[in-house]
């Protein structure tokens, strides 16, 4: 079975996934930062493919992204880098990044590396709904990779069930119309989303990304979705930290987030 | 009128296999609301009148279409000058921009952003923003910021607020980015007015047909002069290709008249330092759209070079991708150095200072041999003020054909 649905299988609600950039800070710490926040206690991981154009993202992940590829950086030195990863780690992966390395690389080529590697699932938010229809999603369904779908506050309900029907593993649930890490903390009307989403019971899990960066946001992003995903706070915290703190400051991201207080 | 051919964009804005909207789900709306919308309004008799009344009385519209009879008898054949240089702002680029603003206000929009390179682009949107009394935020790489001082300052004095861009290499590209983030980020009351035939659908075809007034006007000025009202050859310098867009568009199904797109060799094709994408260039998606890129074999978008700052994109509007792989166009690339040289014949024997954008086009009438009786229209899309500096530094450069 697909590690992200086995997760959401066993576990319905506080799940926490965190955001990597790939080969940051420094190239060759990917496979220690998996490993170390699988030993944090974190539930899920999306592994940030460094993209030199990523529309979609604020500040701090487009400088994570330029410092990964400035430090060499590419598809091909990732896939390698994760060729063992599955001897030493369980949870499920993910790889965000953007369509056009992933068409260079070959699609069909691709696929079938994360396959071999033990990939999950895939975020690729410049993929459009119909092309995915259309271009893509049997060679996904084939290999048993999840595509996850993302939707807005201002998606409009006919189109999030559109959008949850194609999406696979979970839906990623865009707390706020912004780029990541723009804007933080939640408002009002974001909770009035969020309960509209709720009640629309759809069928597939949710997971609520963009401004969630703290224990109090994670709470109630949790009480709204099976859990949250929280990037650019967490590559905020790894900036200038070297091989030797890593440990530290990563336990010590997921245990404030983790905590109730 | 929705024009229908083989150069058309179908319904997801694909010509061929290029274009479409490769946006992610946070510029959706605001990209399906344009597409829902924007042809009913420009289709209406309203939108028709304001736009045809401001492209005269304030742009200055029709340009003229001018003989160049010494330029003529140079090339030994029968040379005409679309004059977009004699445009309000002094290029073609608010053609595009007038379109935008009334369409703008007929979506009730409030706020407007673009990107610009060498800043034309940025001076005529602000323009525009003035004389309908909107908001503007024209984001600029902070390389070029620095590098274009004049338009800059022009820019502020019409009253727009400019934000440079200190991402990726803060040109261009970056620049571009930088305002679709923007407009993820305000997705309700802001219009993003786009400078080119390039980004998502529906802007590739929507900015051709702003700029489509040029071709309309070729038809007219050719009939009257030739007697014909088609030429054998349209030249035109294509960066993302907007002024070549307009100067092909009513032409484009006629296979008679020849299309001619020059890019920017920059130092040269194998110099590792051009801008010319539809050689060099290989399939992928840039700004939202499917189209010819310059990138490196990981998918990185790559920085191009070329000595006209409007030529640097290192995209192409998806048209041209699409008329180049179809052989329906002809691309041609001219290096710097045959710029400069065919700017100063130009200025030499038709006073007229061209942009270095347009000093390309002119370039190859040097690489095409041409029949006494055929008529070649040189779309001229802009005049060479803001290039003072480069045409001033390579002065000494003779010009040995006078």
């Amino acid at each position: 079975m697909n590690r992200i649905d086995a997760l959401f299988n066993r576990k319905k609600g506080d799940i926490l996934s965190l955001y990597m950039t790939a080969g940051f800070p420094e190239l060759d710490d990917t496979v220690r930062i998996i490993s170390l926040l699988e030993s944090a206690g974190v539930d899920m991981i999306e592994i940030g493919m460094p993209f030199s154009d990523p529309l979609a993202d604020g500040p701090v992940i487009q400088e994570s992204s330029q410092r990964s590829l400035e430090n060499g950086m590419s598809l091909k030195l990732l896939f390698e880098q994760l060729k063992d990863i599955r001897k030493s780690v369980e949870i499920p992966l993910i790889l965000m990044g953007y369509l056009n390395p992933v068409m260079q690389y070959g699609i069909e080529k691709f696929v079938s590396d994360c396959k071999e590697i033990g990939i999950d699932g895939l975020i690729i938010p410049d993929l459009p709904l119909h092309e995915f229809r259309v271009d893509y999603k049997s060679l996904f369904d084939k290999n048993g990779i999840h595509m996850i779908m993302l939707i807005t506050p201002q998606t409009t309900q006919e189109r999030i069930l559109e959008i949850a029907e194609l999406s696979g593993g979970f839906l990623y649930v865009v707390a706020d119309s912004s780029t990541t890490g723009v804007k933080s903390g939640i408002a009002e009307a974001q909770l009035s989303y969020f309960k509209m989403i709720k009640e629309m019971e759809i069928k597939v899990p949710r997971m609520i990304g963009f401004g969630i960066s703290d224990a109090e946001t994670f709470q109630t992003a949790c009480s709204y979705a099976n859990g949250a995903i929280i990037g650019s706070a967490f590559i905020k915290s790894l900036s200038g930290i070297k091989d030797s703190g890593l440990e530290t400051v990563i336990h010590r991201f997921v245990h404030s987030i983790r905590s109730t207080n | 009128m929705k024009h229908k051919g083989k150069f058309r964009a179908d319904e997801k804005g694909y010509y061929g296999p290029y274009g479409g909207a490769y946006i992610p789900e946070m510029l959706y709306p605001n990209v399906k609301e344009l597409e829902d919308k924007y042809e009913s309004i420009i289709d209406s008799e309203a939108f028709r009148k304001e736009f045809s009344e401001t492209l005269r009385d304030y742009v200055g519209r029709p340009t003229p279409l001018y003989l160049a009879k010494r330029l003529s008898d140079h090339y030994g054949t029968n040379i005409y000058l679309k004059r977009e240089d004699l445009n309000h702002t002094g290029a073609h680029k608010i053609n595009n921009t007038v379109g935008q603003i009334i369409l703008a206000r007929h979506l009730g929009k409030k706020r407007i952003i673009a990107e610009t390179g060498a800043g034309q682009h940025g001076v005529a949107t602000a323009t525009v923003c003035a004389l309908a009394g909107l908001k503007c935020i024209v984001y600029m790489g902070a390389l070029d910021v620095e590098r274009q001082a004049p338009n800059v300052r022009k820019m502020e004095m019409l009253g727009a607020e400019l934000r440079p861009v200190h991402s990726g290499n803060k040109t261009l590209k970056d620049a571009t980015n930088e305002a679709i983030r923007d407009w993820i980020n305000n997705p309700v009351d802001t219009h993003y007015i786009i400078g080119s035939v390039v980004g998502p659908h529906p802007y590739p075809t929507m900015v051709a047909r702003f700029q489509s007034v040029i071709s309309e006007e070729m038809k007219v000025q050719l009939s009257e002069k030739t007697g014909r009202e088609f030429p054998d050859y349209i030249i035109a310098c294509v960066g993302g290709g907007s002024n070549a867009a307009g100067a092909y568009y009513h032409f484009l199904d006629n296979e008679a008249v020849k299309l001619i797109s020059v890019e920017a060799a920059g130092k040269g094709l194998d110099s590792g330092m051009s801008a010319a994408t539809s050689t060099l260039g290989t399939d992928g998606i840039i700004h939202g759209s499917k189209t010819l890129l310059m990138q490196d074999e990981d998918g990185q978008i790559t920085e191009p070079y070329s000595i006209s700052a409007g030529l640097d994109y290192p995209g192409v509007g998806p048209l041209h991708a699409w008329l180049g792989k179809s052989g329906r166009s002809e691309v041609i690339n001219i290096t710097d150095d045959e710029a400069l040289k065919a700017a100063y014949l130009l200025t030499r024997m038709e006073g007229i200072i061209p942009a270095m954008e347009t000093a390309h086009a002119l370039a190859a009438l040097e690489k095409q041999s041409f029949a006494r009786e055929d008529v070649v229209v040189v779309n001229l899309s802009g005049r060479g003020d803001k290039d003072m500096d480069a045409y001033s530094n390579n002065l000494r450069n003779d010009i040995s054909n006078e």
